[in-house]
């Protein structure tokens, strides 16, 4: 217990900033720690984290992705005209398909930076206006209400009793996103090639001489992005019930920065899934308190802005001081 | 010694053993028909200046660079046709580069084991075996880390044990360390080299590249001397001296004098009282005198550096005071430091003394951007053009065309681009942190005629070096820092050079 409390400081550091919003929020209004507020905080968030743990996994691998929310709405569309031409589909021909579309375009990212040799954030914004210019040229931005059945329908997984005879309850997406927690994981922390991603985030030319397959590694974080974005949109329409090409637009740099709130480090190396989970609750809470203490929801960008700025400073302050007696020790044993 | 008829013996085959090996680049012959044993379990330098080709025969060695056809060349006593990175590292040939190639976000332990995971195919990373493996070798180095902790909390002399480790791991069975110790205080350096001696015991074969040839002589029980890409000799380091060896390395004998003079009578340019700064320095009270060189010296960490950034102006001192020519100088930042008329050449050439990627006329003029631009602040070719080669002429900096990138120098020519850059602004006090870090023995009495020409024309100069002889042969003056404090002051006219090394030493 120890030693990950010592190996995750920033962790540690974002569970009791949360937990002392948390204590704040419940004396501050009445309707924050209810049950109905609690699951719908996580149902509305869920597809956030899952895209959170994708974006991770390119942030570890020294790249950064804007487009994932885009390609979340093109597997949204090409989904919904697929379901409808197969007549329906289920949850498995569902998965698979928002998977491969997905994967798809991931890996179409990291073929791109692989080939041309450029730097991700310059192909992802690239592929993100591609996409999307596409997308809404095709479509002419018309929403999909006509959707099957059972890509709609509310499966309740976990209900809860509330006080006013409402009950409160996890869904699907819900279970979705911790099938993604899991996963993601597992491939970072249990897998030799997550430890190679790790590595070639950290320093490529070293993970190169040391005999890592530098070429894959792109394809592996970006296939794996594009996998949760895919998911993500499947996920998203089941909870708004409809397909809306540019509904999600602007969603993807509220999830880089609580990623990067969860201690994921730009330039790569570092962070964790747990980090992601506590970086996207931190800003949903912050949200979910304002609205309830009845604050105009331009002060919400501001406060998040805000609170990255003192996240990411106080995690490069602590380094700074860390350096510093490590330093301190080094004279010691000189002297 | 058991050792040395271990090292020595007939029936013990070498570690490795090259003969006639010629490289090329270009129509350029880099190494000409060199030939470089180790035997099993000894501690071998490579001697050799800058361009002398020690790393072409490492990379010739690992197995990055090929020789030309005609080269014998035999690993543990197996000839061995055709050598790729790979198979060189199968054959127990590991190489320690100057920058370790390590992950500072991971643990010491997986940076240990890392090898066996980089190319091992898609699975589960086995953590009880890594940990088992990363403790086997740090038992085998003599050494104690701590396993969880993140290799970028770490001093860099940890680090470098822990690059030592890796390569023990992955079961080297001859080392190359490059200038293994250029960023080591004395007790991390020897430290270093125990864990050598211990390497060396357990069979595994060393190999040195070292600019610091008090430590190589040290250590080593032979010395290889490249110079121009050719094979000098072979020596036994037994009654080898510095001195002999720089000759060998260079071709050419220097002079050691002590050049100190009484410099009570100038005056004052640079006086500092009662500097402190907290976790840093305490209490630096010093003088630098117009024309005087003031050697600075101590082991590493004993806040030098972080001293001559504050008169620098790139840090604020807590208490005390700094005067310029007799004007109280408390720079709120280095530009104001310049405009006084301080100069400060950086101890890290690489990363903050030079645009390492830009050319070489680009860098002379930069500290003087404002001087060479015209009326309307647009930047003057023309008098760009004089600035530089003023510089080019009176540093003979020996350069291709000015538009080459600093890194195609040399580290001396490099050194003196990073000297002229500073002199440009025409200071009147120049702190030099370590001048000649990174240069060749050759080249250092070139940087050091220039840094003594440059006092006798009146620049008071402030020359911060852990390495003594450096002060000790040009210094009027050596102030003794440890621990923040300066704490004795030689004349280097009235004390040897060996009474000096064993009181900073101590």
């Amino acid at each position: 217990m120890r030693n990950f409390l010592r190996a995750h400081p920033n962790e540690v550091r974002l569970f009791f900033g949360l937990l002392a919003l948390v204590v704040a929020l419940s004396f501050a209004s009445k309707s924050f720690l209810t049950a109905g507020n609690v699951t719908s905080l996580l149902n509305n968030n869920a597809v956030n984290v899952i895209w959170a743990v994708g974006l991770l996994v390119v942030l570890i691998a020294g790249g950064i992705d804007i487009s994932f929310a885009v390609a979340a709405s093109v597997t949204q569309v090409l989904c919904a005209h697929i379901f409808a031409a197969l007549g329906g589909g289920n949850w498995l021909i569902g998965l698979s398909f928002a998977g491969v579309i997905g994967i798809a375009i991931g890996l179409l990212n990291a073929g791109l930076i692989v080939a041309f040799r450029i730097i991700s954030i310059v192909v992802t914004i690239a592929t993100y206006n591609a996409l999307f210019g596409l997308m809404m040229f095709t479509t002419s931005g018309k929403f999909i209400y006509d959707l099957p059945d059972w890509w709609v329908a509310r499966i309740d997984l976990i209900q809860i009793p509330g006080a006013h005879g409402a009950s409160a309850s996890l869904g699907l997406p819900v279970a979705a996103m911790a099938c993604a927690m899991a996963a993601t994981w597992f491939l970072i922390t249990h897998t030799t090639t997550g430890r190679q991603l790790y590595a070639f985030g950290d320093n490529p030319e070293g993970a190169r001489r040391a005999g890592v397959n530098v070429t894959l590694m792109p394809f592996i974080a970006f296939g794996w992005m594009g996998l949760m974005a895919g998911l993500g949109g499947l996920m998203q329409v089941n909870i708004v019930q409809e397909v809306v090409p540019n509904a999600l637009i602007g969603r993807e740099l509220d999830v880089l920065a609580a990623v990067v709130l969860g201690g994921a480090r730009l330039g790569g190396g570092r962070g964790s899934v747990l980090g992601c989970f506590l970086g996207v609750l931190l800003v949903a809470i912050t949200q979910n308190g304002l609205n309830l203490l009845g604050v105009s929801p331009y002060a919400f960008k501001m406060v998040i802005g805000v609170v990255i700025l003192i996240a990411i400073s106080s995690s490069n302050l602590e380094f700074s001081g860390r350096s510093r007696a490590a330093r301190g020790v080094a004279d010691a044993q000189a002297a | 010694m058991s050792l040395d008829s271990h090292a020595g013996g007939l029936s013990q085959p070498a570690a490795i053993r090259f003969d006639g090996v010629s490289v090329t680049f270009g129509g350029v012959r880099a190494l000409e028909s060199v030939a470089f044993e180790v035997n099993r379990g000894e501690v071998h330098c490579l001697a050799g200046e800058n361009g002398s080709g020690k790393s072409t025969l490492i990379k010739v060695i690992a197995g990055v660079y090929q020789a030309q056809p005609g080269a014998r060349c035999e690993y543990f006593g197996a000839a061995v046709e055709r050598v790729t990175p790979q198979s060189a590292r199968t054959l127990g040939v590991a190489v320690i580069w100057q920058d370790l190639a390590l992950f500072p976000e991971m643990s010491v332990a997986e940076n240990i084991a890392f090898d066996a995971l980089a190319g091992a195919r898609p699975g589960l990373v086995r953590r009880r075996a890594m940990r088992a493996t990363a403790e086997a070798a740090l038992v085998r180095l003599g050494v104690d880390l701590d396993l969880d902790a993140r290799l970028r909390t770490l001093p860099i002399a940890q680090r470098q044990l822990t690059a030592i480790a890796r390569a023990l791991a992955s079961n080297a069975r001859i080392l190359f360390m490059d200038e293994p110790t250029a960023s080591l205080s004395q007790s991390e350096t020897d430290r270093l080299l125990a864990a050598v001696r211990l390497l060396s015991q357990a069979g595994v074969a060393v190999v040195f590249v070292s600019h610091r040839l008090a430590e190589v002589l040290e250590v080593s029980q032979r010395v290889t001397v490249l110079r121009d890409g050719r094979l000098v000799g072979v020596f036994p380091t037994a009654g080898m001296t510095q001195s002999r060896l720089t000759e060998l390395m260079t071709g050419r004998s220097f002079d050691v004098l002590v050049h100190a003079r009484d410099t009570t009578a100038l005056s004052p340019v640079l006086a500092v009282k009662g500097l402190s700064r907290r976790g840093e320095y305490e209490d630096v009270n010093l003088v630098v005198r117009a024309g005087e060189i003031v050697g600075l010296t101590g082991l590493i960490g004993a806040g030098r550096t972080q001293l001559g950034h504050t008169l620098f102006g790139m840090t604020r001192a807590d208490r005390g005071t700094v005067m310029i020519g007799g004007k109280g100088a408390a720079f709120a930042s280095n530009r104001a430091a310049i405009a006084a008329g301080v100069a400060y050449v950086s101890e890290d050439r690489l990363a903050l003394g030079l645009v390492q990627p830009k050319s070489i006329a680009d860098n002379l003029v930069i500290t003087v951007l404002k001087r060479i631009s015209n009326a309307s602040g647009l930047l003057s070719k023309a008098k760009a053009k004089i600035v530089v080669e003023k510089w080019l002429k009176d540093f003979a900096i020996k350069i291709g065309r000015e538009t080459d990138a600093v890194s195609t120098l040399s580290g001396g020519n490099q050194q003196r681009v990073a000297l002229a850059k500073w002199l440009a602004t025409a200071p009147k006090a120049l702190i030099l942190d370590c001048p000649t870090v990174g240069v060749d023995v050759g080249a250092r009495d070139g940087i050091y005629a220039i840094i003594r020409q440059l006092a006798q024309e009146g620049l008071a100069i402030l020359m911060i070096s852990d390495e003594v002889p450096e002060v000790y042969f040009n210094a009027d003056r050596i102030l003794h820092m440890a621990s923040g404090r300066i704490i004795g002051e030689y004349d280097p006219r009235r004390m040897s050079l060996s009474a000096l090394e064993s009181a900073v030493y101590a």
